[in-house]
């Protein structure tokens, strides 16, 4: 017992004060939302687009960046020979609606929207329960996700939680393309679920099918099965910008 | 025999021969000399099927482990038809493997004891292994399972869908009250048909492919693809990119292991522990993340080296936070073993007899534990590991104990190493541009994931294209070894039995 208490002081005290003070220190190689300088961008060389693995760039009369599908492995602004594309350190991408996920030119970067319906917020936005389904993640958006239950986030300081049974949740957090093979699991567990209930994808796998996009074993994502109220893009997303994202969701910051 | 053993072909861990160079034999000579070797100690690290260039044959490859002489063998044969006599009855560690060959070629291992499916998919030749009509859904976990009949046995289905935040799977217990007769696994859920679609690579996509092959074993597995790459093409590696190989997969194997220790003690509500771990964990991910900006290395290692270089601050920092981690897992894992009553909760459980994982062809901390020395980083060195010697921890009671102290063994030795590379690391490149594949070529390439050895091997065709590549997560060999240790346990004691193992699912799924 002595032992327990003499560790207890060793280890102190460890949560983050965040979000009444400053957000902890992202690495200086921390790669968050990329940008497109227009000046710079010859549109029409693909160069970009060729090599992204995630087919999340297209280019049409401008090149766009879908932050939904990108696996933020910079292949991109590597291949661009105009340094164009760069990736920036603002970890808050997540977002409500789908197309502001997309990258454009230049455009001065809103923080997108993430605020749940009055109603919704009313009913969740001090409480929120959720089920999580891995549907064919890799388990690092798992273990990211899992990770805000530490001591260090204190998750459940903001009143969400992570549940056992979906008939105890409020919504369900998915990460994976949604397997063929996990696709009547999800489907169950968010029918289990009482109304009215909330979405959250996490991951580019979860929100456009990530790596596996187009295979023919997956779904392509959370969005072709049930929908989704809140996106949270990364592969996997960092700590932080899932738990911006869940704090915007509930009108929290 | 020892005429047959002069024909296979011996290599070291990453490197290439060609293909002609595998003499074919014949399919009843093949399994003897898999059988043989494993009798005298080898194991199975890999047995896959690939096409050959006439119709209707198929290829078969073994790949086998030599760790007293540090090599590996490979030898293959042919089958012409659908179906061949089952290897495992004499052999039980290819079991898993027998099964997957016939899901995805369709050929049958007549004779196979528990003929299953592994991943629930559909064959890729068209032809079915199990004669399920065509275009008839398969179903994950629909299929037999073993019973134990009788009056007072029960059964327990878990799964897929778990309490936690966890990936999927489906666990049935034969039950005689809170004792565990038998346990059997079904998995697949987590199916995305990544091997399938590296055939034709490599392309855009292959390295994502092996980042997220088990997405906490991204620096092992992404490792040993590169080195597969790097064995096809003729790329010398620099030896600073083979040091920082070698510092980011001793962090990965760190925070994954002071993250199980942290669950370990959660699952026997000792919340101490659990609590620090959880924490120290991120503060080990957060170290990888300062190499490459990325928690789990995604970016770090790359065909030719790595991707991102290390500069004085960092080395000073990394250094800094390596003792600050220290000093805290020290404070919350020993208190782990100084407190009798969590001890009582972890020895005596979930127990594996050694002689069990020789059998099942187990790898890693889990085999370790129950006395068997194995370690790639030891065995089959390669990249930094041929120049500096982490010696490998074992214990011997093959329970939830060992198992839990065999991590923390590791932790401690992973932790001498780093801290003595950050000293010397070698000047230079960090990457030489790895060209294009020489055709017809095999390379294997093994790593000490944190889970246990990570095999890959590729085969490239007449335009230096996969024409296959195989993968074995160190979780498909350990599987059946938690299935096997739930025996005679309580089925309360699951999640804990479950936990000291930690398998991966994707991993398995791929
Ligand atoms: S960083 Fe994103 S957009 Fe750029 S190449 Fe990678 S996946 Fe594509
Ligand atoms: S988005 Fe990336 S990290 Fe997340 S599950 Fe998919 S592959 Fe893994």
């Amino acid at each position: 017992m002595l032992n327990v208490i003499v560790s207890r002081l060793k280890q102190g005290h460890r949560t983050m004060v965040y979000p009444s003070g400053p957000a902890p220190e992202l690495p200086d190689r921390f790669r968050g939302r990329p940008s497109i300088d227009p000046e710079k961008c010859l549109t029409g060389c693909r160069l970009c687009s060729d090599v992204c693995p995630g087919k999340a760039i297209v280019v049409a009369d401008m090149v766009r960046i879908d932050m939904g599908r990108c696996l933020f492995c910079t292949e991109c602004s590597t291949a661009c020979p105009q340094q164009a594309i760069s990736f920036t350190n603002e970890y808050r991408l997540a977002a409500r609606n789908r197309q502001d996920l997309i990258v454009v030119p230049g455009k001065q970067e809103a923080l997108p929207a993430a605020r749940l319906d009055d109603r919704l917020l009313g009913m969740f936005g001090k409480s929120l329960k959720l089920r999580q389904v891995s549907a064919a993640g890799c388990n690092a958006c798992e273990a990211d996700t899992n990770v805000l239950g530490t001591i260090g986030w204190d998750l459940s300081r903001f009143g969400i939680q992570f549940v056992a049974s979906p008939r105890h949740a409020d919504g369900v957090l998915i990460t994976g393309p949604v397997s063929r093979n996990m696709r009547l699991g999800l489907e169950k567990t968010f029918l289990a679920v009482p109304e009215p209930k909330i979405v959250i994808a996490v991951g580019a796998c979860a929100i456009a099918g990530g790596p596996y996009a187009d295979h023919a074993e997956v779904e392509n994502g959370a969005d072709n099965i049930v929908r989704v109220n809140l996106y949270v893009p990364g592969c996997p997303p960092h700590p932080l910008t899932i738990l911006d994202g869940l704090l915007r969701l509930l009108n929290r910051i | 025999m020892n005429h047959e053993k002069l024909r296979m072909v011996t290599l070291v861990n990453g490197q290439s021969v060609e293909l002609d160079a595998i003499a074919l034999l014949a399919p009843d000579a093949f399994q003897t000399v898999v059988a043989d070797a494993v009798d005298v100690g080898q194991r199975v690290a890999s047995l896959f099927a690939a096409p050959a260039r006439q119709r209707g044959v198929t290829q078969l490859f073994a790949v086998l482990v030599n760790t007293q002489l540090s090599r590996l063998h490979i030898v293959r044969t042919e089958i012409h038809g659908g179906q061949y006599p089952s290897l495992t009855n004499r052999c039980p560690q290819v079991h898993l493997f027998e099964r997957e060959i016939a899901e995805q070629y369709g050929i049958k291992p007549v004779g196979h004891p528990w003929f299953k499916p592994v991943r629930y998919h559909e064959s890729w030749t068209g032809r079915d292994a199990w004669d399920r009509p065509a275009g008839e859904p398969i179903l994950p976990g629909v299929c037999d399972f073993y019973r134990v009949e009788g009056d007072e046995v029960h059964e327990v289905a878990v799964g897929p869908v778990h309490a936690g935040i966890i990936e999927p799977g489906h666990f049935r217990f034969q039950c005689h009250g809170e004792l565990v007769f038998h346990l059997e696994i079904a998995l697949g859920f987590q199916h995305r048909g990544v091997e399938g679609a590296l055939i034709g690579g490599p392309d855009a996509r292959s390295i994502h492919y092996a980042e997220t092959l088990a997405g906490d074993t991204t620096i092992a597995h992404t490792t040993a693809y590169c080195r597969v790459i790097e064995a096809l093409s003729k790329c010398r590696k620099t030896a600073r990119a083979q040091t920082l190989r070698g510092i980011a997969l001793e962090l990965e194997r760190m925070a994954n292991h002071v993250g199980d220790l942290g669950a370990l003690a959660g699952d026997i509500g000792f919340l101490p522990t659990m609590s620090y771990c959880g924490r120290i964990r991120g503060d080990f991910l957060n170290m990888t993340a300062l190499l490459c900006g990325n928690r789990f290395g995604r970016g770090m290692v790359c065909p030719g080296g790595v991707g991102f270089d290390m500069d004085d601050a960092r080395v000073e920092k990394l250094l800094r936070q390596l003792d600050a981690a220290e000093k805290d897992a020290t404070v919350a894992i020993e208190l782990l073993w100084d407190t009798p009553s969590a001890m009582a909760r972890f020895e005596n459980i979930g127990r594996l007899p050694k002689q069990v994982a020789l059998d099942l062809g187990m790898v890693g901390p889990a085999a370790r534990a129950a006395g068997v020395e194995v370690d790639t980083r030891n065995d089959q060195p390669s990249g930094v590991f041929r120049f500096t010697h982490i010696p490998v921890s074992t214990y011997d009671t093959g329970d939830v104990f060992g198992r839990a102290y065999v991590r923390w063994l590791e932790i401690q030795h992973s932790i001498q190493f780093i801290r003595e590379q950050l000293h010397t690391i070698p000047s230079g490149d960090i990457l030489n541009r790895a060209g294009s594949l020489l055709p017809n070529r095999i390379a294997v390439s093994l790593d000490e994931g944190w889970r246990g050895e990570v095999c890959h091997v590729a085969i490239t065709d007449d335009d230096g294209r996969f024409m296959r590549y195989k993968v074995v997560d160190p979780s498909f060999h350990n599987w059946p070894g938690l299935a096997y240790a739930l025996r005679n346990q309580q089925i309360s004691d699951f999640p804990l039995c479950n936990k000291s193992f930690n398998l991966s699912y994707c991993g398995h799924d791929l």
